[in-house]
């Protein structure tokens, strides 16, 4: 495979991640969210692996397993496992329509495009031109947070919003250390536990996971 | 002496003042007063007609100083390709709707007296034909004062509907803000060509020359641009247009909207391309912005209308943001020197400017037709006239047709060259604007398809169906002069569809003087019938192989088709199955409109109110319904009422120097004179 | 004598055209029977239909006036030509040059302009609505449908469709996300122009749910059968267009005769595997209401600006 086959498959994967990011902006339904999600996952761990195999980092292969593993099987479970006993059937409401929202989130991939050329100036790397997308799913995630009003939504926004700080560290610097990346991972997993554990509480307290129902606590004075 | 365009532009000229001068002589036997102003005015704009061509064929420059104006302060005239361009516009719809007027201003006689709509006709046509020609800000100022005002006049001809009266003031009062606009640009302008102390700075010449630093000439610029833009009708200061083209007779409108609005376009060309020479690239960023949203609303709100000249008003808001989009791609080639492309863009502004006189003229001579006969305005009124106005109704399709920018007519060529400029624009080294420029090109898309569908509308509700009114007056179609009008610019449009490779041949000399580049070369490279802007690898385009084609496959299947004659049965409507349709049974325009306002109905402000009158109470019994919507500009509320409100604030505090009482006059005169003592010691 | 071959091609290419586009959807309809479990009226009863309504009498309102005769005419016309202008076999065409990409929409707009008018003609309630939610839809498809042209120009720097063959066809092959993106778009365009599921129902007798079957409620005999086939005739047209901009290897280039008979085998097996994705997606996907229509056109747009993106972002 030559570098610049590999070059353009890395492109490709990219595309399809900056789709999937786009996707998780207008899902409706939320188990369409959690399979572009996976989607998602699936997409940046062959994109690393195929950064590993250009540059020849063998470190990011384990990364790369580790991203399958988390991302797509462990992650995914544990919000399906989470939606089922919370009973969440229906489809999200957003806060602003949805074809508002696609022009914002096209706003966001040009200024993270014009934000990053002059690191694609400066860069030698195979996979200098994915930066942009990788940014971009960065603040498209964290858009999706913003227009959400489903709290198990807004994690997911939070989640590919490490998608693609992660897409970004391998496209800007081959990796991060093995060592960043367990890390990472576990807090990661801690975090899903955690946000469970809070649902469940939130669920009780309210009755429903719907973050407009939070602004109540708000003092009034 | 020899034959010069430019004593062919004077002639024309004189022709019009002298038919000014008839007016008070005939203006008892109102016939021939009609006959014999209008036949002048068409010879006068045939003959600046003839003039532009000519002008712009040979790349002709002719400058001359008229001794008339102030001392020291003489009148300046210029006839150059870009003067051209524009007389050979104005003078080919002139020479039109003259032949128009002749039968459209006799349908008025029984009403009321003409000389007035006569005289500020003709005083209308020679304020544009100066404006054209002027070659220092006193003359240019004065035409278009001349302009302002006699289309004030127009607006106004039947005062005595309140409505015509709010719509001519509202026109005036925004002409006037935009005049000193200009006012102020041009003083800044002749300012830094000569120093502020002495007035030479004044002629278009001194300022061609001028050293301006960047940031007064953006000031200059934009001054002027906003100037020009409240004649244009741009956006947010296009308020005036729909009630004024809607209120003022159709002759006039077809004037104003087909050619007025196009001295605006000269003066933006003039100011930029001639003027300053020299400019950033959001300059032309902001034009096309500016273009793109006045292209959008304009055809939104036109798609709302009910009032079949208020329709084709903000169609022609539609348009002129179209010619802005092309001016804007000009001005950012330019401003990156890519002189091939910029001529493209350029060439597809000025070819849209022409265009939309033609097919515009030919839409309110039609309204102007169906109003003639129907007396009525209200698309919903109407209906079925295809039947009673055949001519009237083919020829208004032909205008329909090229509005929505279809094959093989001239609409769709200046809207496929500006496209075609679109998709050059990747070539441009800044990277922003390769990507925001597509967003932009899609917006474009977008305002023409909805051309189409506000067109469809139009035509549809107005010649199709059945008729929708209640009473039976006679319908009956209109006479020899509107019908050879409306025809004239018919065959116009499809001229200048079906061989776009002559005419831009033909005016490539302005882009080429002005802007250092040429089209033609390229554009007739492939041979005369197919247009190649760049390069024939690129794109192609052939009009008359599309005319021809799709006629020869009509006619031969035609032929084929009725080699064994088949009988056609006419029965009453079908409709599944119903059994008492009845007119008022059809779509409306509202209801034609309607998803395009649920889905954009978020730009404006819309409201619906539908109340059903049920026997006691029973909904499922209606008796009657009610429905009312109300669309309103939400630009009256944020802008046009705190402006109002600020000024007649300001007003009232001024107003407290009024205090009535004479001491307090005298003390105002007392004290300034102290004051001028004291700094004139 | 050679001279002559590009002119007997796009002949032979037009006769293909107007003998090949009911077998087409005699195809589609085919499969969607066996999707669905119904029996088959088999492939050729389009060319049945056509025949049918060729032989009967025409039935016209009594306030039908020219432009409703005159429509089947044009709409067949234009589409005709149309077929007359992409390269479905080769890219020699002497016709090619009339109309680049932007030219060829127009063409299919004219068809729906007079449509639309035709629907409005008769004055019954039903021509009108369909012709106000076919107007909608087009306006609301054409920024999807420039966008989607913008990105393909951008990758064969030519908006000629000759020249997008040759680019793409013999040019190198290089993965592009940009044109996944444009391909995305445009087939959601082409379901919207061509009035297929979910966008509009081909086959539906509720008037209240028609688009495009509002508009001719009241043709009968040849005119109908002109408009029929014009419709099949589009139908056939979007579907070798999407194979020419995205798919075009196989299309013969200029003076290369033997390579006619593998462009007419490659075009067959495409044909086939468009009308099973198209089958596909109609019965996979429900007829959406009007009101959701700008989403998913609105979404067309989205993919189309992400192929633009992504070209200048990753290639």
């Amino acid at each position: 495979m030559t570098i610049s086959l590999a070059a353009q498959i890395n492109s490709v994967l990219a595309a399809l991640i900056l789709l999937t990011a786009f996707g998780l902006l207008v899902q409706r339904r939320i188990y369409g969210l959690l399979h572009l999600f996976a989607w998602q996952g699936l997409f940046l761990s062959i994109s690393t692996a195929v950064v590993g195999f250009v540059a020849e980092k063998h470190h990011l292969y384990i990364s790369s397993l580790l991203t399958l593993t988390l991302k797509v099987i462990v992650l995914p479970y544990i919000l399906h496992v989470l939606i089922m006993r919370l009973k969440i059937h229906k489809e999200i409401e957003t806060v602003v329509n949805v074809p508002t929202t696609m022009l914002i989130g096209i706003a966001l991939v040009i200024f993270s495009y014009s934000l990053t050329s002059p690191i694609r100036d400066l860069s030698t790397h195979v996979t200098k031109s994915t930066i942009a997308v990788a940014l971009a799913t960065v603040l498209l995630g964290l858009l999706m947070m913003i227009t959400r009003r489903h709290a198990v939504t807004q994690i997911i926004g939070f989640l590919s919003m490490e998608n693609g700080l992660f897409f970004a560290a391998t496209s800007a610097t081959y990796g991060m250390p093995l060592v960043v990346e367990l890390g990472v991972g576990l807090d990661i997993l801690i975090a899903a536990f955690i946000f469970g554990i809070f649902f469940f509480h939130i669920n009780t307290a309210f009755d429903t996971l719907d973050v407009e129902q939070m602004a109540r606590l708000k003092e009034e004075d | 002496m020899t034959a010069t365009p430019f004593t062919l532009a004077s002639a024309s000229l004189f022709i019009i003042f002298s038919a000014l001068a008839l007016v008070p002589l005939l203006f008892r036997n109102q016939r021939v007063l009609i006959m014999a102003v209008f036949s002048l005015t068409a010879i006068s704009s045939l003959l600046s007609l003839i003039a532009g061509i000519w002008t712009v064929r040979d790349g002709i420059t002719e400058s001359y100083i008229i001794l008339l104006g102030l001392p020291d302060l003489p009148f300046h005239m210029r006839l150059d390709p870009l003067s051209g361009f524009f007389l050979t516009v104005i003078g080919a719809l002139g020479f039109i709707v003259s032949v128009y007027s002749i039968g459209y201003v006799r349908g008025f006689i029984a009403q009321r007296p003409v000389t007035s709509l006569v005289f500020f006709y003709s005083l209308l046509l020679a304020g544009m034909f100066m404006v054209v020609l002027a070659d220092d800000a006193f003359f240019f100022l004065i035409s278009w004062e001349v302009m302002a005002a006699s289309s004030y006049f127009l607006v106004m001809f039947e005062d005595e509907r309140t409505e015509n009266r709010r719509a001519a003031f509202l026109y005036l009062v925004i002409a006037h803000v935009g005049a000193i606009a200009i006012l102020l640009s041009f003083g800044l302008m002749a300012g830094f060509a000569t120093g502020f102390e002495s007035f030479n700075g004044y002629t278009f010449d001194a300022m061609r020359k001028m050293d301006i630093p960047s940031s007064w000439a953006a000031v200059a610029f934009f001054l002027a641009f906003l100037g020009f833009a409240a004649k244009a009708g741009v956006i947010p200061l296009h308020v005036w247009l729909p009630d004024a083209d809607s209120v003022a007779p159709s002759n006039a409108a077809a004037l104003m909207s087909g050619v007025m609005l196009k001295t605006a376009i000269y003066g933006i060309l003039r100011v930029t391309f001639d003027l300053i020479r020299v400019f950033p690239w959001w300059w032309g960023a902001v034009i096309l912005v500016f273009g793109l949203i006045t292209a959008l609303i304009g055809i939104l709100f036109a798609i709302l209308q009910q009032d079949l000249k208020r329709l084709l008003a903000y169609s022609s808001m539609e348009n002129i943001g179209i010619i802005l989009i092309g001016t804007g791609m000009a001005m950012v080639f330019t401003s990156f020197n890519m002189t091939a492309l910029s001529a493209l863009a350029l060439i597809a502004a000025l070819y849209h400017t022409l265009n939309h006189a033609m097919f515009k003229g030919l839409l309110f001579m039609g309204a102007g037709a169906v109003h003639h006969a129907t007396h009525e305005r209200n698309m919903e009124g109407m209906g079925g006239l295809i039947h009673r106005m055949p001519w009237t109704a083919a020829l208004f399709l032909i205008g329909s047709v090229s509005i929505s920018a279809l094959p093989p007519f001239n609409g769709f060529v200046s809207e496929w060259l500006t496209f075609q400029a679109f998709l050059l624009s990747p070539a441009l080294p800044n990277p922003l604007l390769n990507l925001l420029i597509p967003l932009a090109a899609a917006i474009l898309a977008l305002t023409a398809a909805l051309a189409a569908t506000c067109f469809v509308k139009a035509f549809g509700i107005t010649f199709l169906g059945r008729w929708r009114g209640n009473h039976d007056t006679p319908i009956h179609e209109v006479d020899g002069f509107m019908k050879t009008g409306m025809g004239l610019a018919a065959a116009m449009c499809l001229f200048l569809g079906v061989l776009p490779t002559f005419v831009i041949d033909w005016m490539d000399i302005v882009p080429e003087r002005f802007l250092g580049g040429k089209l033609a070369a390229s554009a007739g490279e492939f041979g005369w019938m197919w247009l190649t802007p760049i390069s024939y690898t690129r794109a192609s385009y052939s009009g008359p192989v599309v005319l021809l084609g799709i006629t020869a496959i009509v006619a031969l299947v035609y032929i084929i088709l009725h080699a064994r004659s088949t009988t056609i049965h006419r029965v009453p409507l079908w409709g599944c199955g119903f059994e008492k349709i009845t007119p008022r049974m059809q779509y409306t325009g509202t209801a034609f409109s309607m998803p395009i306002r649920r889905i954009f109905g978020f730009l404006f402000s819309v409201r619906e109110r539908i109340e059903v009158d049920a026997e006691h109470g029973q909904r499922a019994f209606p008796k009657r319904v009610y429905y009312s919507l109300k669309i309103r500009d939400r630009l009256w509320n944020w802008l046009y009422q705190p402006v109002t409100d600020a000024s007649f604030w300001i007003a009232r505090q001024v107003g407290r120097l009024q205090q009535g009482r004479i001491q307090m006059y005298l003390i105002y005169p007392f004290i300034t004179i102290i004051i001028l003592l004291v700094l004139l010691r | 004598m050679s001279v002559a071959i590009p002119y007997i091609l796009d002949g032979l290419q037009i006769i293909i055209l107007l003998f090949a586009a009911p077998a087409f959807a005699g195809w589609v309809k085919t499969l969607k029977c066996w999707f669905q479990g119904r029996t088959t009226a088999g492939v050729l009863q389009p060319y049945r239909d056509l025949m049918k309504l060729l032989h009967k009498d025409i039935v016209l309102a009594e306030n039908a006036s020219w432009i409703f005769r005159f429509t089947p005419y044009v709409v067949f016309g234009s589409v005709v030509l149309a077929g007359g202008i992409i390269p479905i076999l080769s890219i020699d065409l002497p016709l090619s040059a009339t109309a680049d990409i932007i030219a060829l929409v127009a063409l299919f707009t004219i068809a729906r302009f007079f449509t639309a008018l035709a629907g409005m003609d008769i004055g019954t309630a039903f021509g009108g609505m369909g012709s106000s939610r076919e107007k909608t839809i087009a306006s609301m498809a054409e920024p999807a449908m420039l966008m989607a042209i913008f990105t393909v120009s951008l990758v064969c720097k030519s908006t000629s469709l000759s020249q997008m063959v040759q680019v793409l066809a013999h040019g190198e092959f290089i993965l592009r996300p940009s044109l996944a993106f444009a391909l995305l778009s445009f087939v959601l365009i082409a379901l919207a122009e061509t009035g297929r599921i979910p966008v509009d129902n081909p086959a539906t007798h509720l008037e209240l749910t028609m688009i495009h079957e509002g508009m001719i409620l009241e043709y009968s005999g040849r005119h109908l059968a002109l408009i029929e086939w014009a419709g099949m005739m589009k139908l056939f047209l979007f579907a070798t267009l999407g194979i020419a901009a995205f798919f075009p290897w196989g299309i013969a280039a200029a003076n290369d005769f033997p390579a006619l008979f593998i462009a007419a085998l490659s075009l067959i097996i495409k044909l086939f595997i468009a009308g099973v994705s198209l089958v596909v997606i109609e019965t996979g996907l429900a007829k959406m209401r009007l009101f959701r229509v700008p989403e998913f056109l609105g979404s067309a747009f989205l993919f189309a600006t992400l192929g633009m993106l992504s070209y200048f972002m990753l290639e």
